[in-house]
């Protein structure tokens, strides 16, 4: 046994370095179909987008930034930017707010029931988001609608609610939160199990109330998970169209279009796909500061590890 | 100094306890106004499923159904289009985790452990293009499948298959990003003595990574067929006759129609449509929640 080692290291040596060799080829072919998949459907387009947005509708003259100019000239373009940036900012802070307060509720009850409610708190998220639209807007509907029923039994007046602009508004977010705040629920849940529990005693020991305690104690140690999800949802509530276009199509009179419903409107329904590349684009923005604290945050790991 | 404070104890338990009961007893009434508020929607649906035409045009009490009744259900399971819809959803988003599965298990295997030349880089790049949003990208993609159908003559757009080859872009970098996190969490021990025993790379990730790392995988997969199930937007832009549909867009572009609401069976349509993902949830819960935490406590 002692004499076979060293002459296999020996023999090993040469294997040893064609191995590595091989190794990186394998790992590769490996990540090959991944590579090829991102570079094809995910860069390509979003370069070639970027192309798309300089040429004019018919597609076969460069116009540089004729189209970004024709944009910036319509006051609906800009009604688009402001109400993007209303319907993304407000509709999370809502989900994030509704998620934090719930995931206390949750972690307030005994543990054995917290999987019963965490499951129905959840429903919302499961369902897909253009099926329970569906809901929402019989819910909105003028003439049949149950929620002006419940306001008439307290004899108040029907609410127009998709077809004045700010009840529009005002019901295009309400659905997004009801559809988002699951999630924050479950992020905050998980994260406020991983407090340690000697924090808080400490803190009670120390005579803080309540509010103290999620000020000094609870937001502090949660405060990398909010940051994410709030990143993430900023992204993907930026980005929406199932809600907006099912809802209100972008009506009435265009009042609650955002970048994705406007840019389906102008480039599919359209068929002008330069302008609709180029509504598109403006989501990049958004992007571009996310990626950077994520890039951030990455390096920061990588250098703690 | 230690008998103050064993005096003081069992003081402080009680009112730590009576503090801690109101408390629960509160959290209580708010659950169960939040769990009604999320829970109308579906509820909803399910009522007006139960209707006929003639008592919703009624419209007399909207929260409840008089005279419950199936019909609606059978004339949306009798009916061609809509079972056309749900084989092809169940086409589409079986394929797509098929596909997800063959391209992020072997990708994150070796993006955690086999590292080559610009992998690291790689693996944040997955990460950032899970963040670039379809809305973004189904405008290019239009004109590339159009483009693609000028000079090859392969009819891309309007038939259900070609959303197996869009749909790995929105599960795909999630689905490696897990997959990388679960490997990761692998002791290194475990691999190495497989080299050495002789093993291939291969077989060191089909004997011990795939089923040391099966609850994750079991994640991805149930992520990938519920965002496949879900999508609206790349149907409703790539396909538009009624037999190459799947469901979301199906049942919004097709049941709705002018002024001639059948809210009853929309509602059913909708519900029916939901019911799978639903199903996944109540049986795999620790499991689709597990998938949903991965992400970012691991980002």
């Amino acid at each position: 046994m002692a004499l076979a080692i060293p002459h296999q290291r020996v023999a090993k040596r040469g294997g040893l370095r064609r191995l590595a060799r091989r190794k990186s080829t394998v790992a590769f072919a490996l990540a090959l179909p991944l590579i090829i998949l991102i570079a094809s459907l995910v860069v390509y387009p979003a370069l070639y987008s970027l192309h798309l947005a300089t040429l004019n509708k018919s597609m076969e003259h460069f116009v540089g930034l004729g189209n970004f100019e024709f944009l910036f000239k319509r006051d609906l373009f800009w009604m688009v930017v402001k109400q993007s940036c209303i319907f993304a900012i407000s509709a999370v802070i809502f989900k994030a707010l509704t998620g934090f307060v719930l995931a206390h509720f949750v972690h307030n009850i005994p543990t054995k029931k917290q999987r019963k409610w965490r499951g129905m708190l959840l429903i919302p998220w499961v369902i897909p988001p253009a099926m329970s639209t569906l809901a929402w807007f019989w819910l909105f509907d003028p003439s049949y609608s149950a929620f002006n029923w419940i306001l008439n039994r307290f004899h108040l007046d029907n609410v127009n609610w998709l077809g004045e602009p700010g009840w529009a508004r005002f019901s295009v977010i309400l659905v997004n939160v009801w559809y988002g705040a699951p999630f924050f629920l479950i992020m905050y849940l998980a994260a406020l199990k991983s407090v340690p529990e000697q924090l808080y005693e400490a803190a009670a020991i120390d005579g803080a109330n309540w509010w103290q305690k999620i000020w000094y104690v609870t937001l502090p140690m949660m405060r990398n998970i909010i940051s994410i999800t709030v990143l993430f949802s900023l992204i993907v509530t930026f980005a929406n169209f199932d809600i907006v276009r099912i809802l209100t199509a972008g009506g009435p009179i265009d009042q609650t279009h955002i970048f994705a419903t406007w840019a389906f409107k102008l480039g599919i329904e359209g068929n002008d796909i330069p302008l609709g590349a180029c509504v598109s684009l403006f989501m990049f923005p958004i992007l571009g500061v996310a990626a950077w604290f994520i890039l951030r945050d990455i390096s920061v790991r990588g250098n703690e590890a | 100094m230690s008998a103050v404070a064993m005096e003081a104890r069992p003081a402080k338990r009680g009112s730590i306890s009576k503090d801690r009961k109101k408390a629960m007893y509160w959290s209580y009434f708010f659950l169960m106004l939040f769990v009604l508020f999320f829970l109308t929607p579906p509820l909803y649906m399910l009522i007006m499923s139960l209707k006929t035409s003639g008592e919703i045009a009624e419209a007399r009490f909207p929260w409840w159904v008089f005279h419950p009744t199936l019909d609606n259900y059978w004339s949306l399971l009798g009916s061609e289009n809509f079972q056309n819809f749900f084989i092809n959803s169940a086409l589409v988003s079986l394929s797509t985790v098929v596909v997800t599965m063959l391209i992020s298990i072997p990708a994150a295997f070796s993006l955690s452990r086999m590292k080559f030349w610009g992998s690291s880089t790689l693996a944040a790049g997955v990460f950032l293009t899970y963040l670039i949003p379809e809305t973004l990208l189904f405008i290019p993609l239009f004109k590339i499948f159009s483009w693609v159908t000028e000079f090859t003559g392969i009819e891309l757009v309007n038939h259900w298959w070609v959303l197996i080859f869009i749909y790995p872009t929105l599960t795909v970098p999630f689905c490696t990003w897990i997959m990388i996190g679960y490997f990761a969490s692998i002791p290194k021990e475990l691999d190495e003595a497989a080299l050495i025993d002789g093993a291939g790379w291969l077989q060191v990730l089909t004997r011990i990574f795939i089923p040391v790392a099966l609850p994750g995988i079991i994640a991805a997969t149930i992520f990938a067929f519920t965002v496949s199930w879900a999508d609206f937007l790349y149907p409703l832009v790539f396909t538009t006759s009624a037999d190459q549909l799947v469901l979301p867009a199906g049942i919004v572009t097709t049941l709705i129609k002018g002024d001639v609401f059948e809210w009853g069976r929309i509602m059913t349509a909708a519900l029916l449509g939901a019911m799978p993902p639903l199903l996944i949830y109540a049986f795999l819960m620790d499991y689709y929640i597990a998938g949903l935490t991965a992400g970012a406590t691991k980002g």
